[in-house]
């Protein structure tokens, strides 16, 4: 996984809550059997006036001009700011894969669907759950100032304003180790293994019927 | 030690280790797997040269992406039918029991799951979905997670998880005649909104959630997420039992008793502590229906859509003028007035054949609404439709004029051919009405199986209840 610590970057405002997986990223491209490639059909159904489908050139596609991401002033954006409960829905991984596809980094909301934020720190993407009203200054902010930037400090847990402004946030340790080191799960279990097989050794005698099939 | 609710009962006897930071390695007993968010976890696996820890732990199943037409000629679309193949590859390579696509105990996976007796009670269970959830219904901890995850719970046996909080939503009292688990689930969804369990596994408890049946609790378990949580969970009881025995995957003979005793602890402990209680009256619970595009946006099936202008949150306000705009609906509309062209019966929510007979009880010997024009009944698996042709089922479908089609996720969220055109509305059993969800532009509107027939054959939505079947 590429580790995240701090990024200077561009934000975009996609000012809706309950924004789902399904539209983050809709099913049809779920069919990708690859982890790669999801960026140019990220938000497909918002970001292009036809339909999509799997292998189209998006290159080709008629954009949709009042989706904010299609905005010149927002190309290149790495930090999406959001509203309530982003992420919600389907557990689909590809959510992210899309997300950090396209180049953003982190994303700010006042609250994240459990499942994709978990999926978030998995794949190099920094969720930031900021107070509400934290999160509707920045969104006021952000609309006047063309080439609006934050700076998102993981190692701190900051997020600093253009005018200096400092907002702290929360993260749970783990995830924030993993995220820094750019750490592999699965290494990191697996340097439990004797543990593992032990609880498993115990779990066959407590109860032995969970290991008859 | 204090009183434990059952989800601390489930998360301690689990536990392999745990960090400073409260970071814990959950061990997982069962763990499902369909084809869509299991190839880039199979490749993984493949990439590191790493093999499953316990293959006789994982049970595979095509579902999102097969057809529920005839399937004697395959899968028509290539990417579909690659995905299918990957997942039978990945299974053969890897040891891992699948129910391929021609084999009569394929479904849904979170049908297959408990009718099999595969997911028991007590059982930690994953799948990369999030409508497992379902399987708490047997009292197990059962939650979705992503593909990483996927190729962690196959390489290690175990998910890296901290404990969620506690919460408590009991549905007091009884509901009256012709109001399901559906539209329990729908009514709480309503209450708490679709963050309202976010961080939190969720109990169901009450006279009105006992009252149902284990097919019941697994309609209400589904659509935990629905409100947020990664899980929701339905103590043990009789009925629990009952359902499990016999099953093929369930312990049999000695280890039958010794589960079976084991399993009766499985319940919280009276006086245990919840961060959060929702309290619900069973018998004000109406028949529930669907008029935005989150399952928060619901209404009892006698009033009207609601009317932004009443809302004082300017960006709830927005949401709702948005969702009004998508579903080409106008506010202060009655429910009752708004006509469907599509039928949508079956997914992991409602398919099983509990579901199906409640369609049709109500279709029976009745046709198809002339502004209908399709109505798709899918059964959750190979079982459930061969159960309901035994009973004759499939032939009062087919005589309302009902298509009648193979198992799968089918028109739940449109991965094979069955989707809504733009603008097209549906009644459907499901359980998102999100933007596109069954086809980009379509309209989905979340109700029971019962209601969902009653759209069928009266064309708009109605109280079942009022109806003379």
């Amino acid at each position: 996984m590429q580790a995240f610590c701090r990024l200077n970057g561009l934000v975009a405002p996609l000012d809706r809550s309950n924004v789902d997986t399904d539209a983050i990223i809709p099913k049809q491209f779920l069919k990708s059997i690859k982890r790669t490639g999801f960026g140019p059909n990220l938000f497909d159904e918002w970001r292009y006036l036809d339909h999509g489908e799997l292998g189209m050139d998006c290159s080709k596609r008629p954009l949709n001009p009042d989706f904010v991401l299609n905005q010149p002033r927002y190309q290149g954006a790495q930090i999406l700011l959001a509203r309530d409960n982003f992420g919600c829905g389907s557990s689909r991984e590809h959510a992210p894969w899309a997300m950090f596809d396209y180049g953003f980094r982190v994303v700010i909301a006042p609250s994240f669907a459990d499942i994709f934020a978990n999926n978030c720190f998995k794949n190099g993407i920094l969720p930031v759950v900021l107070p509400v009203e934290k999160v509707a200054r920045l969104f006021a902010e952000v609309a006047p100032t063309v080439g609006y930037k934050l700076d998102v400090d993981l190692e701190k847990q900051q997020v600093t304003t253009p005018a200096g402004e400092v907002f702290e946030f929360a993260v749970d340790v783990f995830r924030k180790k993993c995220l820094l080191e750019g750490l592999d799960d699965i290494s990191l279990t697996l340097q439990h293994v004797e543990e593992i097989k032990a609880f498993e050794a115990r779990r066959k005698i407590e109860e032995p019927w969970l290991f008859s099939s | 030690m204090s009183e434990k609710t059952l989800y601390d009962k489930l998360w301690d006897r689990h536990v392999v280790r745990c960090d400073d930071s409260g970071t814990c390695l959950l061990y997982i007993d069962r763990h499902l797997v369909h084809e869509v968010t299991s190839p880039q976890a199979f490749e993984g696996l493949r990439l590191a040269g790493r093999q499953p820890w316990r293959p006789g732990a994982n049970l595979a199943v095509p579902d999102h992406n097969v057809p529920t037409t005839d399937r004697s000629e395959g899968i028509a679309d290539p990417l579909s039918r690659l995905r299918v193949e990957t997942l039978d590859a990945n299974c053969a390579d890897f040891g891992i029991t699948e129910f391929a696509m021609n084999d009569i105990r394929q479904g849904i996976v979170h049908i297959i799951g408990p009718e099999q007796g595969a997911t028991l009670p007590g059982m930690t269970i994953v799948c990369g979905d999030s409508h497992t959830s379902t399987h708490g219904a047997l009292g197990s901890l059962a939650f979705g997670i992503g593909t990483s995850e996927v190729e962690h719970a196959l390489a290690t046996q175990c998910i890296i998880q901290k404990k969620a909080r506690n919460m408590l939503v009991s549905v007091d009292g009884q509901v009256g005649v012709g109001i399901t688990a559906k539209d329990i689930m729908l009514a709480i969804i309503g209450k708490i909104g679709t963050a309202g369990g976010t961080g939190y596994v969720i109990e169901y408890a009450g006279d009105a959630i006992r009252a149902l049946s284990m097919e019941g609790r697994m309609t209400v378990c589904n659509m935990s997420i629905e409100a947020g949580a990664r899980a929701g969970m339905i103590a043990i009881d009789k009925k629990t039992i009952d359902y499990v025995k016999g099953r093929p995957y369930a312990p049999s003979g000695a280890l039958w008793g010794k589960a079976k005793t084991d399993w009766q602890s499985l319940h919280s402990d009276s006086n245990a502590h919840y961060d959060r209680v929702v309290h619900l009256d069973a018998d004000s619970i109406q028949p529930q229906v669907t008029w935005g595009t989150s399952p928060e946006m619901v209404v009892a099936v006698g009033d009207c859509v609601p009317d932004p202008a009443t809302e004082l949150d300017p960006v709830k306000r927005e949401g709702m003028q948005a969702a009004l705009a998508y579903m080409g609906l106008t506010a202060n509309t009655p429910m009752t007035e708004i006509y469907p062209e599509t039928v949508f019966i079956g997914s992991c929510t409602n398919g099983r054949i509990e579901d199906l007979r409640a369609v049709a009880e109500v279709v029976k010997g009745h046709k198809v609404a002339a502004n209908i024009k399709r109505v798709l009944v899918v059964p959750g698996s190979g079982l459930v439709k061969q159960q309901a042709e035994a009973e004759g089922l499939d032939k009062i479908f087919k005589q309302a004029g009902f298509e009648w089609r193979e198992p799968g996720c089918s028109m739940c969220l449109a991965m094979n051919d069955d989707r809504l055109s733009p603008q097209e509305r549906c009644a459907s059993t499901s359980n998102r009405n999100f933007e596109g969800r069954q086809g980009q532009g379509g309209r989905t509107h979340l109700v029971s199986p019962a209601m969902a027939a009653a759209v069928a054959i009266i064309g708009h939505f109605v109280d079942v209840r009022t109806l003379e079947v």
